[in-house]
């Protein structure tokens, strides 16, 4: 799907880089632990997450996604905004707790990647 | 093609800018043309332990060489070095305090998922000395 479409399913926030809500994404995951998502995760592009720091931006890097999803009402500060917009990921905000937003992204067919 | 060397010094009391040396080997494979899956290896490997660096060590060094057959990576410290290397090894191990758990990392993954993502690791500690990681990733 595209990342219109998770932002419209989410009912979410455009923080950052709207020039790339039409870029298509297949796979997510959600953790508030960003070593688990370096140990586990595969190809996912999107990440959802309750954490803010700078670390989640470096870790959805080092991981190739594209596009980081804020849970819970979370939002980035100014420093964690301009790291995404240079590294050329979307960030999106919900209101959704961690599961509910997994949950409808999951029925809408975003896929947990291989391996889940 | 002659090696590319790079060094990068790790502060340690700046948990914000942890992985920027990380970031910038990443944009350097790239440009050189290294394929996808050696970039993320070598990126995630050196992210870990950067992030080590700084939550355990307070701060230390990385040099990176990379040649026409491998990435080497050697990242070394003056922390407090490893008791039990065997034990900071196995996943779910880790002596990470509570406000780094809160940060989102101390799951004891960081050791042997860089173990993961390398194809040659070794690891020198001594107590009260430091430690050093060489890491190698081979290109072909």
């Amino acid at each position: 799907m595209k990342v219109k479409e998770v932002q419209e399913i989410l009912n979410a926030e455009i923080i950052c880089r709207d020039d790339l809500l039409e870029s298509e994404v297949h796979t997510a995951c959600g953790s508030d632990m960003m070593s688990d998502v370096l140990a586990f995760v595969k190809e996912q592009a999107v990440l959802l997450t309750g954490l803010v720091n700078p670390q989640v931006v470096r870790t959805a890097e080092m991981m190739d996604m594209h596009c980081i999803v804020f849970v819970r009402g979370k939002r980035p500060d100014l420093s964690m905004i301009e790291l995404a917009e240079d590294r050329d990921m979307i960030m999106l905000c919900t209101k959704m707790e961690m599961f509910t937003a997994c949950g409808k992204l999951y029925s809408s067919g975003l896929k947990g990647g291989s391996g889940a | 093609m002659e090696s590319i060397k790079l060094h990068y010094d790790v502060p340690g009391d700046d948990f914000t800018r942890a992985g920027a040396a990380s970031g910038d080997v990443k944009r350097t494979l790239k440009q050189l043309g290294v394929s996808p899956s050696v970039i993320r290896n070598v990126a995630v490997a050196m992210y870990e332990g950067e992030i080590n660096l700084v939550i355990h060590a307070g701060g230390g060094e990385i040099d990176v060489e990379i040649d026409e057959e491998n990435i080497t990576m050697t990242l070394s410290d003056h922390g407090p070095g490893i008791e039990n290397v065997e034990l900071a090894m196995k996943e779910g191990y880790s002596t990470a305090p509570d406000n780094i758990r809160c940060l989102g990392f101390g799951a004891g993954m960081g050791l042997p998922n860089i173990k993961k993502y390398t194809d040659e690791f070794k690891i020198d500690t001594e107590v009260g000395v430091g430690t050093t990681l060489h890491l190698k990733v081979h290109i072909g």
